[in-house]
């Protein structure tokens, strides 16, 4: 979330689109309800007529994977009744910066952007780049008149999206489309603000990060970005997802966003030199130009004393992807199908039914020489050679399964979706013989490590020179049990020497060497600080020689009335509360809306009240700093360059989809995502095996796979089976009962399911033909209830595709059918 | 002004209380919830399940946990629960929770149950084995580093401490093959 839970309560119209907050985050919709009853409007969009929707002053159905085209239609509406905040727009945006003469857009290629390969499915984006004068500082036009200028290039792209294409691609009635446009566009003046709610409902398609992008170019339009009330909140499906991202168990992320090194990056220097962005524009703060300080901390935590400059702070230790290289989920498991990996860990994770397309997850499974799967209870991962369709005795595959503890028998922090990182006590010992993550990671670091000291091996050096020092140890040099408050400071950091600050005379002393680092402004390059993860220093910090957890914290104070609670927990980054909050005033530092003032610059004290400020410059009014420090053109980006698809977000189907043609352009699908061809990726569009759309979603009761939920009596009674959400019209036509069993198919599998035929979901109609949708949870697996009366998951159905810029897959809309049993 | 359910407890006059409140609290039914936590140790915690982070008290007596509720503090759940958070205790109670490591040998047709030291030790040679089979120094003229035949998944559902253990010990074997729920 670019924003934090309480602050939904700060909102004037709330936006629920690709997320069902009151269903999936329940506790958030008190903060809904609350800005409700202070005259809030609740706007819900969503193929089915949801708890939110229940809530909400106003519903728009629209079919799924047709987002993109929706909020083109809200972006042609703001662009055509001029409801777009044109201050914030030409100061805080790239709207008014001219772009190169030869790009060319969907509207004069026919859904394409210049520079396709059809062969690659890839673009050459030389043209999609600013016209830059010999300092390279971009042209601009403040008036948004030249027609080279982002903001025009954004009107020609969305005038195509008029209100009855739109509606004839979503299936959403023409009079609820005008009424959410015009409701949300009303944001558009400084002193009313929106903010938008989305879940899996936008990542899960192949067009995802372009749903995300359609809606923060909205917000940009309408000046709700780093506003009280506002952004663009991601409300994260896990309790510590916010917190694993940060920390970069991802195979392109360092922790701290910091990039994987490649192969072309062949040491420290090239790899600080290539991966720094550089700014041109005099005004940026280009936050990223301390990348240098962050990588050096972080492999000063890393290898410890090992790191030296002489080699490299280790950097040569850290394995490299090959340049381009994807080792993300959906190619890993290919992969794995394909008999490469002789090992796999699943830990706190069940793939074999969070995956899209579980068969061949699980096929991939049993290619396998051993597996790890660590869990609370066993699940339909850890046991897969003896899941459905599996003879044990053929499976060669050598299998653990760990117990491991759970969150009350242990300590530590975690990342809500608000960025808060907060702390959990141990109260209890744990189950049987169960053990801590950590103490389970620390066996195997220890177990491993003493292997290659004994007998050597494949390049022992980045695994004997690991930096472990996190607790006392046993007389074999083993920590006993990883003390997690070691771990949390050395992911704070620490000073690795005394430093000074050699600009005054006498040089005065900084930090001493075995200080807290206070925060991530005072990391070094030169290897005299050490930091796990830039992005957490000052979570740990020391005050008067004594170190203080920030993240255990429980001041109420709220001076803001905001609902910040600054001293309750510990926000990343630098316990800000709501990020890009310098776009929250006006040139002079002052709050765009008085009657939320999330920050202020103060002239007679000159400083910032409020919020911890994005940066610490004065105003833009005086200081000339840009308010997007993280972007190094110091403003946020309408034309986004990076994504594969397109600057702007362009409408395509789905993958799977019912319709032969996508009436905005001949560009069916998503030209730039990939296509896996092997016998277990099969997909079909307009196909009359597969005629309905269906989604996966899930309910208030379960939680992802369910292997947390499941066990939980009371949880399993309220919902005790996977159920399938099927129309009354559909039901009728396909002569299915309330509660009957049925069958789903899709071109990769079949799950069964209890029909709940009800009035939630409604054909839609298309292109003047009716089009039904369906939905599954994905709660459910074979494994627990061990009489198999839950039934199975609902990633049987779904299609191994992923989003062309983040891999994940297509989960929210797929083709399928739907019989009685 | 909000009265929340520990300052009900502390001030313990069940009857003042009931107009206050705008509820009728039946006093029999708090009485008994208030001799059942009477002795309890009391920790608070963060909900494991969805990232909205609410707060929960887990009380425990003797070693157990004998019940858990929404943490009137805390700011953003303010006491309330969603059914996950409030069914917690049955986590932490909970007959079919693996207690002891399991094995399956290769062609295996049931589990068994192992001690952690053997476990341990045969999971780390076998990563040892696959590390030093699949390590790849150079690639395409370039220094690599990497093993390529172990992948790893997990865990958005460990600490911010345990990931970063996590990624920093997966890395140190050489692995690229590293995933997680955010990718889901
Ligand atoms: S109690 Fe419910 S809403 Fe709150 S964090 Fe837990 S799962 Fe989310």
């Amino acid at each position: 979330m670019t924003n934090h839970w309480i602050d939904l309560k700060n909102a004037d119209v709330i936006l629920a689109m690709g997320g069902n907050p009151a269903s999936n985050h329940p506790v958030s919709m008190k903060w809904i309800m609350r800005a409700k009853a202070k005259g809030a409007k609740l706007i819900s969009v969503d193929p089915r007529f949801t708890q939110t929707s229940a809530k909400a002053d106003l519903y728009a159905p629209l079919r799924s994977g047709t987002d993109i085209a929706f909020l083109g239609g809200m972006i042609n509406y703001i662009l055509e009744n001029n409801l777009y905040f044109r201050e914030y727009v030409v100061n805080y945006t790239n709207a008014a910066f001219l772009v190169n003469q030869d790009f060319r857009g969907p509207a004069d290629l026919d859904g394409l952007y210049s520079g396709y390969n059809e062969a690659q499915r890839k673009y050459d984006k030389t043209t999609w780049s600013f016209q830059r004068d010999e300092n390279g500082v971009a042209l601009k036009d403040p008036t948004l008149e030249d027609p080279n200028c982002v903001f025009q290039l954004l009107k020609k792209q969305y005038a195509r999206y008029t209100p009855e294409t739109v509606s004839n691609i979503t299936g959403t009635p023409l009079d609820k489309l005008q009424a959410v446009y015009e409701l949300y566009g009303s944001t558009g003046k400084p002193d009313r603000v929106g903010t938008e709610c989305y879940a899996m409902g936008w990542t899960q398609h192949t067009v995802g990060t372009q749903n995300i992008r359609a809606m923060a170019i909205i917000q940009l339009l309408l000046g709700n970005m780093g506003m009280p009330g506002g952004g663009v909140n991601a409300l994260r499906g896990e309790s510590n997802v916010q917190g694993s991202t940060d920390h970069g168990i991802l195979f392109h992320i360092l922790p701290g966003y910091n990039p994987v090194p490649n192969a072309s990056l062949v040491d420290l220097a090239t790899y600080i030199e290539k991966t720094t962005p550089k700014a041109t524009e005099p005004g940026s703060v280009n936050w990223w130009s301390n990348r240098n300080k962050y990588i050096t901390s972080y492999l000063k935590a890393i290898y410890g004393d090992a790191a030296t400059a002489m080699n490299d702070f280790g950097y040569g230790w850290m394995p490299k992807l090959d340049v381009g290289q994807n080792c993300s989920w959906l190619n890993l498991f290919d992969n794995m199908l394909a008999g490469k990996f002789e090992g796999f860990f699943a830990w706190g994770q069940n793939p074999a039914c969070s995956g899209a397309n579980s068969n061949k997850t699980r096929t991939a499974l049993s290619k396998l020489k051993w597996m790890v799967n660590v869990n609370l209870y066993d699940n339909e991962t850890g046991s897969f050679w003896r899941g459905p369709g599996m003879n044990p005795a053929d499976v060669q595959t050598e299998v653990f399964m760990l117990p491991c503890a759970s969150s009350v028998e242990k300590e530590g922090s975690i990342s809500n979706s608000g960025r808060w990182a907060q702390w959990r006590y141990k109260a209890v010992e744990p189950v049987g013989q169960s053990l801590p993550d950590a103490d389970i990671i620390n066996e195997l670091y220890f177990r491993v490590k003493q292997l290659y000291q004994k007998e050597g091996g494949a390049y022992p050096d980045p695994v004997v020179n690991l930096f472990w020092d996190y607790g006392e140890r046993d007389s074999a040099g083993k920590v006993k049990h990883v003390d997690i408050h070691a771990v949390a400071k050395h992911i704070n950091g620490y000073y690795t020497q005394d430093v000074y600050d050699t600009s005054v005379e006498p040089p005065k002393l900084i930090g001493k060497k075995g200080d807290l680092v206070k925060s991530f402004g005072l990391l070094r390059a030169d290897g005299s600080t050490s930091s796990g993860n830039w992005l957490y220093c000052n979570s740990y910090i020391q005050v008067d020689g004594k170190p203080v957890n920030m993240m255990a914290r429980r001041g109420k104070t709220d001076a803001t009335g905001l609902g910040l609670y600054p001293e309750w927990s510990w926000s990343w980054p630098v316990n800000r509360r709501v990020i890009y909050n310098r776009a929250s005033v006006d040139l002079q530092g002052q709050p765009w809306d008085p009657k939320r003032p999330l920050l202020a610059w103060d002239a007679t004290g000159k400083k910032w009240v409020g919020d911890v400020v994005d940066g610490g410059p004065p105003p833009m009014g005086q200081s000339g700093k840009l308010p997007f420090i993280m972007k190094p053109d110091g403003v946020a980006s309408i034309f986004g360059p990076g994504l594969a698809e397109g600057p702007f977000p362009e409408h395509y189907e789905a993958l799977e989809c019912p319709l032969e043609e996508n009436s905005m352009s001949s560009q069916r699908i998503n030209p730039t995502i990939k296509i896996f061809g092997g016998d277990s990726d099969a997909f079909y569009s307009c196909d009359l095996r597969y005629p309905f759309v269906a989604s996966t979603y899930r309910v208030t009761e379960h939680w992802q796979t369910g292997v947390m939920t499941r066990h939980c009596s009371w949880l399993l009674e309220m919902q005790p089976q996977n159920f399938c959400e099927i129309s009354i019209e559909l039901a009728k036509e396909l002569g299915i009962n309330n509660g009957d069993t049925v069958v789903v198919t899709s071109g990769r599998g079949e799950v069964q399911a209890i029909a709940m035929v009800s009035e939630r979901f409604q054909p839609f109609k298309i292109a003047n033909s009716t089009v039904h949708q369906v939905g599954l949870t994905w709660h459910f697996g074979w494994q627990f209830p061990e009489d198999g009366s839950g039934f199975d998951s609902a990633n049987l159905l779904t299609p191994n595709v992923g989003d062309a810029n983040t891999m994940i897959p297509e989960s929210k809309a797929f083709m399928v059918n739907v019989r009685k049993a | 002004m909000g009265v929340s359910r520990r300052d009900f407890l502390k001030l313990s006059g069940g009857t003042v209380l009931i107009g206050t409140l705008g509820v009728n609290l039946d006093p029999a039914k708090v009485y008994a919830q208030e001799l059942r936590i009477k002795n309890a140790k009391q920790s608070t915690t963060i909900c494991p399940y969805c990232s909205v982070g609410c707060g929960i008290i887990v009380y425990t007596e003797n070693g157990k946990v004998i019940q858990t509720e929404g943490d009137p503090d805390h700011p953003i759940s303010e006491g309330t629960l969603c059914a996950k958070g409030s069914s917690l205790v049955q986590m932490a109670n909970n007959d079919t929770r693996l207690g002891k490591p399991m094995y399956r040998e290769p062609g295996g047709t049931a589990w068994k149950e192992v001690e952690w030291d053997w476990a341990l030790d045969r999971i780390a040679r076998l990563v040892k084995d696959s590390r030093d089979k699949s390590f790849k120094t150079v690639e395409k003229g370039f220094v690599v580093n990497r093993t390529e035949g172990i992948a790893h998944i997990g865990s958005a559902a460990m600490d911010n401490e345990e990931c970063y253990l996590m990624q920093k010990l997966v890395r140190s074997w050489g692995l690229v093959w590293v995933e997680h729920q955010a990718r889901i």
